[in-house]
């Protein structure tokens, strides 16, 4: 598996191939932790929010939300504590970037979270990791005593008057709870339900205190923003994508890994094809899901030849989204149909059923999908698929519903062929 | 997680606690207490100790969740309901090796069910199920975050990716 950039110098997997990065020497040796102390000797924790929203920096965990607006909500007035809650709670179908940041990288990790917390006010911070990555917990609990034992996490860091600890959590398994307030329940000890938006985390989060809480890979863009500086870093990317984005890249291509791109590259099809040095076996690229199950399918014809620019606003105008930069290559052996099909089972089972239109939904879904392969397609079944994913779609409590719809919706316009073949009357 | 509308059921089974209570060793009320200490709300630690007790006693047997109440303050309803909402906790035995094979899209279109056969065929058991001698348990998991190196399962906490038919025989072969 590659794992490396493409067109930009490594920034985040910088120290992906160095040996032993793990450790905080070699951190250290490659620049580690000096983000930490500019700010913590030359800035205010104003000047770090406004840095960090020079630099474009989006939420990396697939809703794109900008993270210095993200900060800046934190009421600054509060007498309650305030959180830095790192989502690591990767479950995204097709995503895979974090898992590796946190293994070869996790002092990058801590000291964006420190960053953070110090831009906040923050004196306590979480790891939230799902639970299947217990090796990964293992890592980070050994990275945050080697940070300890130098003075990085715990009282009066680098002498400075800023204090903060950082404890990691294990999820339990529940692609719920990846979603911001399901966490947030998660990590209170509850079921992994999301709560009403508002208030926002960042007015009422963890313990009804203000909470922030970031992807793995937002915080680990977090020091090198600091020290290039936000205009630096959001120049490396496009006006409203700052950066580099890091795409987990699966399915039928012959290099799958993860690639770090700068925002705004240029473009899909050759990303496929030189990049990921194209489609095993002399077959033909049929269809790409670019940002993680949730989003919507995309043919090939709307890739090869369409120039589709990888950065939020590329990708919805070639008709998708960036989403967690979950890139799954199908090529032309699979069947839609039975790719939506396997998708579909998996928000079902997520399906957290705390809101009616999705765990009804979903499980309505899955059976008319499996009645169809079983033979029982009737003609008229992609309209009811498509009604059904209409009382899902924005009538549901949280984004889970949206993005258990979306694959079928999009799969069924786009790839209608696929569907008709299994819904055709039975020959008499 | 399930439907619990459209598929009669009942919510949960319902589980007689009896009296007993689990009892740990030092060193591990000693690990207890550590993941206690991390949190502000006792209650926050629940999933940590659950697979602690988990781990001490093959899953969360009624004992288990008698001494977690106890041992966060809570009723035993608390415990039993957030046992049920997360898989990774088992309310009830599973095998010393717990296969679990990812099912999901990137693992299906690289051959994740040609996985699930071969293990169910050399373990006769199917997915779901635990082998008589109680070493091997088979499941059907969703995306464990292997994608880019499919088809893949974790045994117990273990990620084994690239699987074909004759590294899962040696995998297998190789557990003690």
């Amino acid at each position: 598996m590659f794992i490396g950039a493409i067109g930009c110098e490594p920034l985040q997997l910088a120290r992906m191939h160095v040996e032993n990065s793990r450790s905080i020497d070699v951190y250290r040796k490659h620049g580690g932790y000096e983000a930490l102390k500019k700010v913590l000797e030359t800035m205010s924790p104003e000047d770090v929010i406004n840095e960090v929203k020079k630099s474009a920096l989006r939420g990396r965990g697939g809703a794109g939300f900008p993270t210095g607006m993200k900060w800046s909500f934190v009421p600054k007035d509060s007498p309650k504590p305030k959180y830095v809650v790192c989502n690591a709670d990767e479950s995204e179908p097709g995503t895979f970037k974090d898992r590796y940041l946190m293994e070869r990288d996790p002092h990058l990790l801590i000291e964006g979270m420190l960053i953070a917390a110090y831009a906040l006010s923050s004196k306590l911070s979480f790891i939230y990791t799902r639970g299947e990555y217990r090796y990964l917990i293992d890592i980070m609990n050994r990275a945050l005593a080697e940070a300890r034992a130098a003075g990085f996490v715990g009282d009066r860091i680098l002498n400075s008057n800023f204090s903060c600890e950082i404890h990691t959590h294990t999820g339990a398994g529940a692609y719920i709870c990846g979603e911001e307030t399901a966490l947030l329940s998660s990590l209170e000890g509850m079921r992994g339900h999301p709560r009403m938006k508002p208030p926002f985390p960042a007015v009422s989060g963890l313990y009804a205190s203000p909470t922030v809480v970031n992807n793995v890979e937002t915080l680990t863009a977090v020091p090198d923003i600091i020290k290039m500086g936000g205009e630096p870093y959001q120049k490396l990317g496009t006006e409203k994508s700052g950066g580099t984005k890091l795409w987990s890249v699966s399915g039928h291509v012959n290099r799958p890994g993860v690639y770090e791109l700068p925002m705004g590259y240029d473009d899909m099809e050759k990303f496929i094809m030189e990049d990921c040095q194209g489609i095993p076996d002399g077959k033909q690229l049929k269809a790409v899901i670019p940002g993680g199950s949730s989003v919507y399918i995309m043919r090939a014809d709307q890739i090869i030849g369409k120039d589709v620019r990888m950065d939020y606003e590329g990708l919805v105008t070639a008709g998708s989204s960036v989403g967690s930069g979950g890139f799954i290559v199908m090529d032309e052996t699979v069947d839609v149909f039975e790719s939506t099909k396997n998708l579909t089972e998996f928000y079902k089972h997520e399906s957290c059923g705390w809101c009616t239109p999705c765990r009804e939904g979903t499980d309505w879904l899955v059976k008319v999908f499996k009645r169809i392969a079983n033979g029982a397609g009737r003609p008229e079944d992609a309209q009811l698929m498509l009604d059904l994913c209409d009382n899902i779609e924005g009538k549901s409590f949280c984004p889970l519903g949206d993005a258990a719809s979306w694959p079928i919706q999009s799969a069924i316009k786009r790839f209608p062929e696929d569907f008709k073949k299994h819904l055709a009357p039975p020959e008499i | 997680m399930s439907s619990q509308l459209t598929q009669i059921q009942p919510l949960s089974q319902p589980v007689d606690i009896g009296d007993e209570v689990a009892t740990f060793s030092p060193e591990v009320e000693e690990e207890i207490d550590a993941h206690l200490a991390k949190y502000p709300v006792r209650r926050s630690a629940i999933l940590p100790l659950m697979f602690i007790v988990q781990r001490e006693r093959g899953y969360l047997d009624p004992p288990g969740v008698a001494y977690l109440a106890n041992r966060l303050g809570l009723r035993y309803t608390d415990i039993w309901e957030v046992a049920t909402f997360y898989s990774m906790i088992n309310t009830s035995p599973v095998g010393k090796y717990h296969i679990q094979v990812c099912r999901t899209l990137s693992c299906k279109i690289r051959g994740a069910q040609k996985v699930t056969e071969h293990c169910s065929h050399k373990l006769g058991i199917k997915p779901g199920e635990t082998t008589a001698d109680g070493r091997f348990t088979l499941s059907e998991v969703e995306c464990l975050g292997s994608c880019g190196t499919a088809p893949m399962f974790q045994i117990n906490f273990d990620y084994h990716e690239e699987l074909t038919p004759e590294k899962i025989d040696q995998i297998l072969s190789s557990l003690p």
